[in-house]
């Protein structure tokens, strides 16, 4: 049993195909990063995966129940939203009477999200970042084992990023399953063992995030880099070797870096740079959801 | 269910809007049913007199206004209940902790029903206290309608402001909002009734006739029934109370099943 599964999971509104037959797998224990640009159904499929939205067709499966049975699973979807009139901790409190989970629980997230100190003041006077965390500790309340945030660092100065980092893999540590989507790529790179990425409403890829990126490239900076160009298509063959501007892009191991350097110097071509290039989560995402 | 009631009587108990609509309607009720009268009681075109404020009256002087402008404010707490929750977008919130549409939605039912409750309450406990300094600085004997009679009274208030209350519920999970239900319930309750009784019911018989199972008129039947004054907007005796009070009890129900079906029905979005 997967903690999330869904088969050919759509939703269409009128003429507009809003998620396109999506089938994805989130193993237990993982943090899942779902991708995707604006509008490309990321959170329509999230908010299907937790029966707020019922499915066009398809089928969706959360710790191997129905979507909408959600007694261990904890979710931020779409920015938090809480009672303004309330304090934080009593929105929290509320929250809590909802799910019959006793009021000392509330007191555990709001110091696991750094906000036990301004607990008692009124949501409405909260900063954005403040928001944000009071949202993750809202999807903490139960303990779950299966945690689906939905951009949970918007909002988040750099120390609240890496803090919320730091707490997702303590998280998944812990043996929780979490789910993120997030737009910050880096973010995902760091922290996530496996990606999903959509686009136009169909899951184009589902990898690790080291697959996704592939091995490490060498960066090569030469003059003349015609005749780099050339000596190193001799060397490696054509498809290992790409023009990037005043450089070239090898698909060698760095191990080989000495090698390439003396057989271009010994071409007579100068060499100026040297060095690992490694590819980007953004790359990747930018060439699958043909942005940019 | 008992879980979701206790958290939405917490959040109307907490909401401060609420509290305001309960003055107002004391305020209203206190206002046109005693101050009023009592002041003008001498006047040329008084016709209630001061007797009409003692505490014989008391039934009839509370729950008069439910029919209309205290109505309106029933109305008005039934769309906060539901309807805050979209503007604030507070549903995904709630329902992410795992309660079922149903619970919430009958527990968000039963905090209301008990709000609407300490509403006729204070009405009917504001009117005892006013009446009673009337008739003491009158030095007038004090009668006092029987255990059972205030029973009936409150137990009809209720009735009358819940249903008020359903409709602002059914208008909020309908319109997805605040301010399009209350604009559009207020419009029915304050303004529609009254061109159908007023306007369209003496010129044209099947209006009159239809009038008969509309909500207004047999609220205002079902209170004119237990004594209350037909000088007060929305209220006068067009059918049985027994007619009444069932046909008032259910558009409660229609409204409020309604409003649980569309919720459980409709994306959260």
């Amino acid at each position: 049993m997967f903690p999330v599964e869904t088969r050919e999971l759509t939703k269409r509104y009128g003429e507009h195909l809003a998620v396109d037959r999506v089938s994805l797998t989130v193993k237990s224990g993982e943090i899942y990063g779902f991708l995707g640009p604006n509008g490309a159904g990321k959170t329509t499929t999230l908010r299907m995966l937790l029966g707020l939205i019922r499915p066009t067709s398809g089928t969706v499966r959360m710790l191997g129940q129905a979507p909408g049975r959600l007694g261990e699973i904890g979710a931020l979807i779409e920015g938090p939203a809480f009672y303004p009139y309330l304090s934080g901790r009593e929105n929290l409190r509320v929250l809590a009477r909802y799910a019959g989970i006793p009021a000392r629980r509330v007191e555990i997230v709001l110091e696991m999200v750094d906000l036990a100190e301004r607990g008692k003041d009124r949501y409405g006077t909260y900063s954005l970042g403040m928001k944000q965390r009071l949202g993750v500790a809202a999807a903490l309340l139960k303990d779950p084992r299966l945690l689906i945030l939905d951009e949970p660092t918007n909002g988040l100065d750099p120390a609240g990023m890496a803090d919320m980092r730091a707490l997702i893999r303590r998280l998944g540590a812990a043996g929780s399953t979490v789910v993120i989507s997030s737009h910050l790529l880096g973010e995902v790179q760091q922290i996530c063992d496996r990606v999903g990425v959509i686009s136009q409403g169909r899951l184009t890829i589902e990898s690790t995030a080291a697959d996704l990126r592939g091995g490490a490239r060498l960066r090569v900076v030469a003059d003349p880099i015609d005749a780099a160009a050339a000596r190193a298509r001799a060397l490696l063959g054509e498809d290992r070797v790409r023009v990037d501007g005043a450089g070239l892009d090898l698909d060698v191991p760095h191990d080989r870096a000495a090698w390439i350097n003396a057989e271009l110097v010994d071409a007579g071509i100068a060499v100026s740079e040297l060095g690992v290039r490694e590819r980007e989560l953004e790359d990747v995402f930018l060439e699958m959801t043909h942005v940019g | 269910m008992w879980a979701s009631t206790l958290a939405e009587l917490t959040k109307l108990v907490r909401r401060p809007a609420n509290w305001l609509l309960l003055a107002v309607a004391l305020a209203l009720s206190l206002t046109f049913t005693y101050l009023v009268p009592y002041a003008g009681a001498d006047g040329p075109t008084a016709d209630r007199g001061v007797a009409s404020t003692f505490p014989d009256h008391l039934v009839g002087n509370s729950i008069g206004g439910w029919p209309v402008f205290a109505g309106a404010i029933a109305l008005i707490l039934g769309v906060l209940a539901a309807g805050g929750e979209y503007g604030w977008g507070t549903w995904k919130t709630v329902l992410t902790q795992g309660p079922s549409r149903l619970s919430v939605y009958t527990g968000k039912l039963a905090a209301i029903g008990l709000a609407i409750l300490v509403m006729v309450v204070t009405l009917f406990a504001a009117g005892a206290v006013t009446s009673a300094t009337i008739a003491a600085a009158e030095g007038a004997a004090m009668r006092w309608p029987s255990a059972g009679d205030l029973a009936v009274g409150v137990g009809a208030g209720w009735l009358i402001a819940m249903m008020w209350a359903m409709l602002g519920v059914v208008l909020a999970v309908g319109l997805r909002g605040v301010a399009m239900p209350i604009g559009l319930g207020l419009v029915w309750l304050m303004a529609v009734q009254n061109l159908l009784t007023a306007v369209a019911a003496p010129l044209l018989d099947w209006v009159a006739e239809a009038q008969k199972g509309l909500p207004g008129p047999n609220a205002g039947s079902l209170v004119a029934a237990l004594g209350s004054s037909p000088q007060t907007p929305g209220v006068a005796e067009l059918v049985g109370s027994g007619q009444a009070a069932a046909v008032v009890a259910a558009y409660l129900v229609v409204f409020g099943l309604f409003g649980g079906l569309m919720l459980r029905r409709r994306d959260i979005l």
